[in-house]
Formats: C-alpha cells, structure tokens, sequence
C-alpha cells in the first residue's frame, strides 16, 4: 500500500499556508512538528464542554476533566507499552523530564568522584543538567564519541563504565547526525554492571515503535510538541521501583499525601512528581496526537520518513561544495545535516525562506559536536509523515539558487 | 532575485573593501555573536584622532561580512568622535534591507566592534 500522503496532508492547516507567494514546504520536524486539525480540534472540544482542573473537583465537568488526563496517560502507556501507567509521568517536555531526573533521582545517588556516562552526541537539554549535578556533586562526566560517519564508538563502551559509574544518558536518536543509537547495547551493558540507564527519546519517540517492557531502560524522556501534539507537555517514563524510591521534584499542590505546618508525606507515583495545576488540554491535544500516530501506525511513518532522507541523501550531492553528516539512510531518522563550502548556513536558510522551505540552520543544540567537526553551525532539513518528495526537489532547487547566489 | 541579497550586499561580500589585517594597529578590536558564531575583527590606524587606515577580518554570514566591509568604507578619513556618532541607522541605511531580530544582530556586530574599539573599552560589559 502506498502511503496516503495527499490525505494526511490535508489534514495539517498549516500545510495550505503561503510564505509570500510560495507555499509552505515544512522541513524543520526535528525542531517541533506540526499539527493536525483532529489535535486542535480535540482541545478547543475540551476546552468547550468538559474544561475544569484535575483531582480535586466533586462536579461533573472536573471528573470528565480528571478522567480525560488519566486517559491520556493511559494511552501513553499503551503507546509505549509501559508495565503499568503509574510509571507515566507528565512533565513540560524532555528538557524537563530529564532535569526532573537531575533533581529527584541524581541528587540522591550521585556522590562526589561519582561518574555519568553519556555520547558526545547529546542535546544540550541532556549535557547541562548533568555538568550542573556533576559540578554540584564533585562528580565526573565521560563520554562515549562518534565516529567518522557519526556512529557511536561501542568497542569503548566496556572501559567507560567503571566502578564509579552510576548514570548513563544517552540520545536514543541523535538530532543532528539522525544516527538511531544501538541503545540495546548500551542498555545490556550498563545491566550488566548495575547501572541504570536514561534515554533521551525526544527524536524517537515520533518515529518508531518503542516497546519499554522490551527495551529495559529505566529512563525515557520526550516531548509532545515533536509527534504532532501540543507544546507546553511531554512524558518521563521511570521503572516504578526507581520512581517510587525518588524524593519529590517540585513541592506543591497534588504531590502530597497529607501537610503538616513542617512537613508533608508524598502522593503515589506518578502524582508525586506532578505538582500544581498540569497542562491539562495539553495531555488531551497529546493523546488526541497518539491517535493520530496510531491510526496512520508508526512503522509506516518511519518508512515514509526513510525514504525521503535516501531520496535527499541521494540528490544533495549535485550541489557543489556540499557535505553530509552522518550515517547512512538505513542507520538514521528522516534528517539529514549539511553544509555548503564558504557559505553561511544562515545565508543559506535565509535563501530557501524566500522559497518557503523552513529548515534548522545554527548548531541544533549540539554545540560540542559541531565543534569537534571544525563547524560552527551546519543545516538540518528533517522530515515528517507529511512531507514529499516533491518538497525534496524544491529543497535541492533551493539549494542550487542559493549556491549560484553565493559563489565567488 | 532576492530582496534579502541585493546586488551591493552581494558585492561587498564577494568583493570585501579592506580585508585583512594591520601590522601595526592603533585600535584592534575582536568579538564574536556567540548565537551563530559570527566573528569580527577590525584594526585602525590613527594620526590625529583621524582613521588613516582601517582592515578587517571576518568569518560569518553574507550579512555580517557585508556590513563590516561598508562600515569599513564609511569611516576611511573620519574622526574618531564622528565615528562614535555612528549608528544602526547607519548600517541599515547602507545595508538598504529590513532585518528580522536575529539578522539585525549579524549586522550590527561590526558596529559593536568598531565601538568598542574606539572606546577603549577592554571586555563588552555583559
Ligand atoms: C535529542 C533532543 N533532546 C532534547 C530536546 C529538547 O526537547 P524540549 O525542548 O522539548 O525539552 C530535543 C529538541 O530540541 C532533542 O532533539
């Protein structure tokens, strides 16, 4: 079966969108996604009929409300098949889900001399946090590093995880190379020697089948804003015997059990680490987003994407002086990082502006790694269910103007 | 074919007036955008209170390059107190396009360059 692109397209307004008198041709997926109509349409429903907040509320539209948000966890779980939903929690967004892991689960079990093992692939959203423990703590972060071809180095793996290790962290999918890490590897390694480990699945989740139960790992984080939902909520997933010995993140309203004036005692997990009022229409614009991820199903979509970056891995070359990075088609998600020789990447965004192709120019949150490749920043174009390989050409059009431009 | 680029930023970026460096500066000046990683550079020679020469360096988009390089135009035979009445209106005049709020800052590193330079001011208070 083909994949029904012209139908899923018709359901993203934004799609119809014209940047001066060029249509919108969205290749900046691995920044932020879209969004269907069937999303929007699910929350402005919320927000019409059953909008109240949570937990606390003995009337009808707050029990639809509280019911609602658990469903939505509900389907996360399912989503991901999770052993139970109580190991779901909801966060802003990866930033914050794995800074919650920082703060609830790193202070306790990072001591001084400690260290935390993560790629020299990472977001910054999964380096900071832990520079920040580790100078807290007098701790010590090791790096695994990426080859030539922006693959992981697993023959080093062994020796990295010493004694002293208690973390490792890692991107489940890089957002610059799009390398999908051989995370199976790392998580059986780590096992083996006791170490819990935490994935950052922010470019994973929205595009492949993640199977926790089978995967092992005892961390996950992502964001709803990148897999069609809402910005403003995404998802911790912790194992339940990690997330039930965990202090609270933030105190407030809904983690308590019981307040005293100088104390209080902790609700169960999840809820523990859902203090004040939560991004409710959120959780319903997410679930309403799994729905969507469902129905059109994930390997498709993972296809899909798959063949658009071979198709533009296979055409960039005719652009003069252009570099690739990163691995082959068949080891990466649907995103492709380049640079023109002695043309500014932002001269280059700038050009395919003017042609209404959206796409990444700057250092994608990646500064380390662009430095140890000798760049600055480099362009990323990366792809979603709703793109074409028409809007392939136009990039490769694009790209062609802007070296005519340019050229010396 | 594009409003962005016209012909004369095009120009000046291809064709930069007074790239390189001096050898024996009066006023040398470096900073950087550290949002793109936009770096500038500009030295001056100076005989009573006058710019008598001026080179640059420069590594970054079209935008900045240009501008430096019409900036560095602008000042051949000024004074130092004329220069220090420069501006972003200036620059944008010379650039003769609308810039967007991450652009504006491509253009107008050269200007907090030269600034600080005749300034004397050792580090861009932070
Ligand atoms: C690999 C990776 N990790 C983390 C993040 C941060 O996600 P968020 O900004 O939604 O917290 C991103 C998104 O930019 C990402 O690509």
């Amino acid at each position: 079966m083909t994949f029904p692109t012209e139908k899923i397209r018709s359901d993203f307004p934004i799609l119809k969108r014209k940047i001066g008198s060029k249509a919108l041709v969205y290749l900046d997926n691995a920044a932020s996604s879209q969004k269907p109509k069937q999303v929007i349409e699910a929350m402005d429903a919320f927000y019409q009929s059953s909008y109240a907040n949570i937990h606390r509320g003995i009337y009808t539209i707050a029990e639809e409300a509280t019911e609602l948000y658990e469903n939505a966890r509900k389907s996360v779980a399912r989503f991901l098949n999770a052993a139970s939903e109580s190991e779901i929690v909801f966060t802003r967004g990866t930033t914050e889900g794995i800074n919650l892991v920082r703060f609830a689960w790193g202070r306790k079990n990072i001591e001084e001399g400690d260290e935390i093992l993560l790629t020299e692939m990472e977001h910054h959203s999964n380096l900071v946090p832990w520079q920040l423990l580790a100078q807290e703590k007098g701790a010590t972060l090791k790096f695994i590093p990426f080859d030539a071809q922006g693959r992981l180095q697993l023959d080093r793996l062994d020796s990295l995880l010493t004694p002293k290790t208690k973390l490792a962290a890692c991107a489940f999918a890089s957002n610059t190379f799009g390398t999908i890490n051989p995370v199976e590897k790392i998580i059986a390694a780590a096992h083996a020697k006791g170490i819990p480990v935490l994935l950052d699945a922010a470019q994973a989740v929205p595009h492949f089948k993640i199977d926790l139960q089978k995967l092992d790992c005892d961390f996950l984080a992502f964001s709803s804003h990148k897999m069609l939902g809402p910005t403003g909520i995404g998802v911790l997933y912790g194992k339940k015997r990690h997330l039930e010995k965990m202090d609270p993140f933030l105190g407030g309203g809904e983690m308590i059990k019981k307040v005293e004036w100088d104390h209080a005692t902790w609700n169960d997990i999840p809820w523990k680490f859902e203090a004040g009022t939560q991004s409710i229409a959120e959780a319903v614009g997410l679930h309403a987003a799994i729905q969507y991820l469902n129905h059109v199903e994930l390997d498709k979509i993972f296809e899909h994407d798959q063949s658009l970056v071979r198709y533009c891995m296979e055409r960039l070359p005719e652009i003069d002086g252009l570099t690739m990075y990163g691995p082959p088609a068949h080891e990466r998600t649907g995103l492709i990082a380049f640079s023109i020789r002695d043309i500014h990447p932002h001269d280059i965004a700038a050009v395919l502006d003017r042609n209404g192709i959206c796409v990444r120019a700057g250092h994608h949150c990646t500064q380390p790694l662009h430095r140890k490749l000798g760049l600055e920043a480099t362009v990323r174009a990366s792809f979603y269910l709703y793109n074409t390989k028409e809007e392939v050409d136009l990039l490769v059009d694009g790209l062609k103007d802007t070296v005519k431009l340019f050229r010396k | 074919m594009d409003a962005l680029y016209r012909e004369e930023i095009l120009e000046h970026y291809k064709f930069p007036r007074n790239r390189g460096a001096l050898q024996h500066p009066d006023i040398t000046y470096k900073d950087t955008n550290p949002l793109c990683g936009d770096e500038v550079q500009i030295d001056l020679s100076i005989k009573e209170n006058r710019v008598t020469d001026v080179k640059f360096q420069a590594k970054g988009c079209a935008i900045s390059q240009a501008a430096t390089s019409m900036l560095t135009d602008m000042i051949e035979g000024k004074t130092l107190d004329e220069i220090k009445q420069l501006g972003k209106k200036e620059i944008l005049e010379a650039l003769g396009i609308e810039l967007g709020p991450v652009r504006l800052k491509c253009a107008l590193l050269c200007l907090k360059v030269l600034k600080s330079g005749v300034y004397g001011i050792k580090e861009w208070p932070t």
